[in-house]
């Protein structure tokens, strides 16, 4: 494979123009598919977070009344002005389904994990280009049947983003957007999974196979390793949704009773059902939904940990142990699926084993919070823009990590169960710490997609309001959720005890309403600087050491030359003692004098 | 840029950058199996998670007061019988794939996809006689199972006979040879596979 690899009419000049079409719509490059998944999980993200300032506008001011949005909506709120609890509903699930799925896998597996596998491994393309395009427009009909659940008659499903059984399987009978939204749900993760698959055969075989001469597993920069094990994770992991998915179908259209209970008694009726258990779904839904969790976080982790090393100049601290850790994550993730069920009921001695296991999560991850300190620890950092949104990932990993430990503990979990403080830690820990990545990654990757640099005083700007922004956002939901306000609540003030909190509430919508008009700071730098941008004029202008950096800036067709670079050292070779420059690129040959003492 | 101290450049608590080793011959080239036999092995491990999702919810079920088991019809056996018979005469088209025996190669293919249409059809008329014996997709959890696991292992063959068709066009170029004969063997793999899951399922529904 090397030789084909190496050929030298797969040149990056040799290749035959392509029409528009070819080049930037039906094209097999990855980098263009990278492209275009980032761009349309961009667009999947600005539906996703209106939907959830819609939603803080609501738990903000119950009751309120908001007459512009109502003539914009007349189906979703009623005829004072008020929005409707159905409507809320089916917000929490679309956000939740859309932001989970839509976003963070596709941003940082499908765009990242498309545009920089081959680049950092120094191929051309990847293993099979054609079903790698395939993938992308299997996630962009996914992505449309999942948005076209807002717009259909009796709106989207109602039943939260884990779209637990019997709510899921009973249809129309159950709430209005039990049925075709629903519906629609189903088959747009179906149609995600499938696409999630083919990008995930890619990447593993591309890793494996395809990686340039010298380019051993242990010189890997960590945003591939990263990417290789969260595509075996969600090798592992997709197939049992789409199995639930199967079940949960024939339920809805062919009559079975997999998670349907015999005995529900619906609209006047007993339903003809029988024989089924509803607790299945949860089983298979976890059992896929925690390894999702690492699915989004892993390649977060990889991605900020490159970018750390390259602007502190100095190596990620304890490279080995980093891939061990993310080793050992995604392995504990897959017997710790319970702790999302501790008050389903289970036995408390089951209860207490998936507590173990969910503990026991906590030890790589610390070593890994260890590793990025040991890195930043002493360094001369640079604050450049992607530098910030590293450091602002191992912040929020690390808070919103914490109190995970208080949520893996059964006896704690069952006070703070469907609780906000449950939203705020997952909002933390696998949403917006995987956002920051996500951030670094595109201001870092920027120059290499388009040839021109982001802004940079607006991108400080823009993190300064996300960071600030989203710790007013998601701290005081600790508080509330510990004040008892339930997740997906519709009206807090329908209770008393939560009258207090109120305030809580408004400082948070307020806040989410900043943060959101900052991420139209962030949207506005970016299509801006597609065009406008500073010109970046040099192949490596990070002064990075991993092979993407050997191309030019925009990467052309090909990737590389005629020959394929070979690689000689570690992709963390940054201020070796007695080296000419404070980096050495994996290409350069030799040793220093000074390393070589050691 | 000013000269750091050494210390600085370590940040103090740092060992000395090491690179791990790895050379000339340490590339993906040197991955000891081919692109497309990783690729099949990356897809039959999707499809094992698929089964063991259903199966899963398949023991859990089992297990309840309302599991009621159906009859299966006795025509499964022989079906397993010619989806068996399918994968033996596989390896005889790849015995005469090894001493570049063109026509053979072609015959044993063509009656391993014989076979494996004749499991599907098998399978279509298992389907019928418990339609004709009242037992329907709904009826009992067992049933359930049996027409949703028999279902979903009939589209993954069906899926195994379009990659026959693919084999056989390249058995007719005579572009298997006993040195490459890479789309046969890919196949082959799946083939068996598929073979195993039956199996697998065949014993689940008719024993568990």
């Amino acid at each position: 494979m090397t030789e084909t690899q190496g050929h030298p009419h797969e040149g990056a000049h040799d290749h035959p123009q392509l029409g528009f079409w070819r080049k930037y719509v039906f094209s097999t490059d990855h980098k263009v598919i990278g492209i275009q998944y980032l761009v349309t999980a961009m667009a999947m993200a600005i539906i996703g977070g209106t939907l959830s300032l819609l939603m803080r506008l609501q738990l903000g001011w119950p009751h309120g009344k908001f007459a512009f949005l109502a003539s914009l909506m007349p189906h979703a709120f009623n005829n004072k002005g008020e929005m409707n609890p159905d409507f809320y509903l089916s917000l929490v699930t679309m956000h939740g389904t859309i932001m989970v799925f839509f976003l963070f896998t596709a941003v940082l597996t499908g765009g990242f994990g498309n545009f920089l596998i081959p680049l950092q491994i120094g191929a051309r393309d990847m293993a099979f280009p054609f079903l790698n395009a395939l993938s992308y427009w299997i996630f962009l009909c996914s992505c449309i049947v999942i948005f076209s659940a807002l717009l259909v008659a009796g709106g989207a499903p109602l039943g939260g983003w884990t779209a637990y059984a019997p709510l899921s399987a009973l249809g129309e009978a159950v709430g209005p957007g039990q049925g075709t939204g629903m519906t629609l749900w189903i088959t747009a993760i179906a149609l995600f999974t499938v696409s999630g698959l083919m990008g995930g055969l890619n990447y593993i075989t591309t890793i494996l196979t395809m990686r340039t001469k010298g380019l051993s597993m242990m010189r890997l920069p960590l945003t591939q390793w990263s990417l290789l094990i969260t595509a075996i994770l969600g090798l592992l992991a997709f197939p049992v949704l789409l199995a639930a998915a199967i079940l949960l179908v024939f339920d809805r259209a062919g009559g079975t009773s997999f998670f349907i209970p015999g005995g529900i008694y619906l609209g006047g009726k007993v339903i003809e059902h029988t024989g089924g258990h509803p607790l299945l779904w949860q089983h298979l839904f976890w059992f896929f939904g925690h390894p999702e969790v690492y699915i989004v976080i892993l390649p977060a982790m990889g991605i900020a940990s490159d970018i750390l090393s390259t602007f502190c100049r100095k190596p990620i601290f304890s490279y080995k142990m980093m891939v061990y850790a993310m080793v050992a994550i995604s392995g504990l993730s897959f017997i710790v699926w319970g702790h999302h069920m501790f008050v389903s009921g289970m036995s408390p001695f089951l209860g207490s084993v998936f507590t173990i296991t969910t503990l026991l999560i906590a030890v790589p991850s610390a070593v890994k919070t260890f590793n990025w300190l040991g890195t930043v620890w002493g360094a001369r950092i640079q604050f450049t823009v992607p530098a910030l949104f590293s450091i602002g990932f191992v912040s929020l990993f690390v808070s919103g990590g914490l109190s995970g430990i208080f949520l893996g503990t059964s006896a704690v979990d069952i006070q703070l169960q469907d609780t906000y403080f449950v939203v705020a830690h997952f909002h933390l820990v696998m949403a917006i710490a995987p956002l920051f990545a996500a951030y670094a990654g595109l201001y870092y990757w920027f120059p290499k997609m388009f040839g021109r640099f982001m802004n940079g005083t607006a991108g400080k700007i823009h993190f300064w309001i996300s960071f600030v922004g989203v710790y007013c956002v998601f701290f005081p939901m600790h508080i509330l959720g510990i004040g008892g306000q339930m997740r997906r609540i519709y009206d807090p003030l329908n209770y008393q005890f939560l009258e207090p909190q109120q305030v809580l509430n408004v400082f948070i919508s307020v806040s989410a309403f900043v943060l959101g008009a900052g991420q139209i700071l962030f949207l506005v730098n970016f299509f801006v600087s597609i065009w406008a941008g500073r010109r970046v004029m040099e192949n490596n202008p990070w002064k990075a050491t991993t092979l993407e950096w050997e191309t030019p800036c925009p990467t052309g067709h090909g990737n590389f030359g005629p020959e394929l670079p070979t690689v000689h050292r570690w992709a963390f070779d940054y201020s070796v003692p007695g080296a000419a420059n404070d980096f050495m690129p994996q290409t350069a040959p030799g040793v220093p004098a000074a390393a070589k003492q050691h | 840029m000013a000269e750091l101290t050494q210390k600085q450049r370590r940040g103090g608590i740092l060992p000395p950058p090491s690179d791990y080793g790895g050379g000339p011959r340490d590339s993906g080239g040197s991955f000891p199996i081919s692109k497309a036999y990783l690729a099949t092995w990356i897809l039959l491990t999707a499809i094992i998670m698929l089964f063991a999702g259903l199966s899963s919810a398949y023991i859990v079920l089992r297990g309840l007061p309302e599991w009621q088991n159906i009859t299966v019809p006795r025509l499964v056996w022989a079906n397993t019988l010619i989806l068996v018979a399918s994968s033996v005469a596989i390896e005889f088209a790849r015995a005469a794939v090894r001493k570049d025996q063109f026509s053979v190669v072609r015959q044993w293919l063509f009656v391993s996809g014989i076979l494996g249409l004749s499991f599907l059809a098998g399978q279509i008329a298992v389907w019928r006689q418990l339609v004709k014996a009242g037992v329907y997709l709904s009826t009992t959890l067992h049933s359930s199972f049996f027409y949703v696991l028999t279902g979903a292992h009939a589209l993954h063959l069906a899926g195994g006979i379009c990659g026959l068709v693919v084999v056989l066009w390249r058995a007719f170029g005579n572009q298997l040879t006993a040195a490459n004969h890479e789309p046969l063997k890919v196949w082959a793999l799946y083939w068996h596979f598929m073979d195993v899951v039956w199996i697998y399922c065949f014993l689940l529904l008719l024993l568990a």
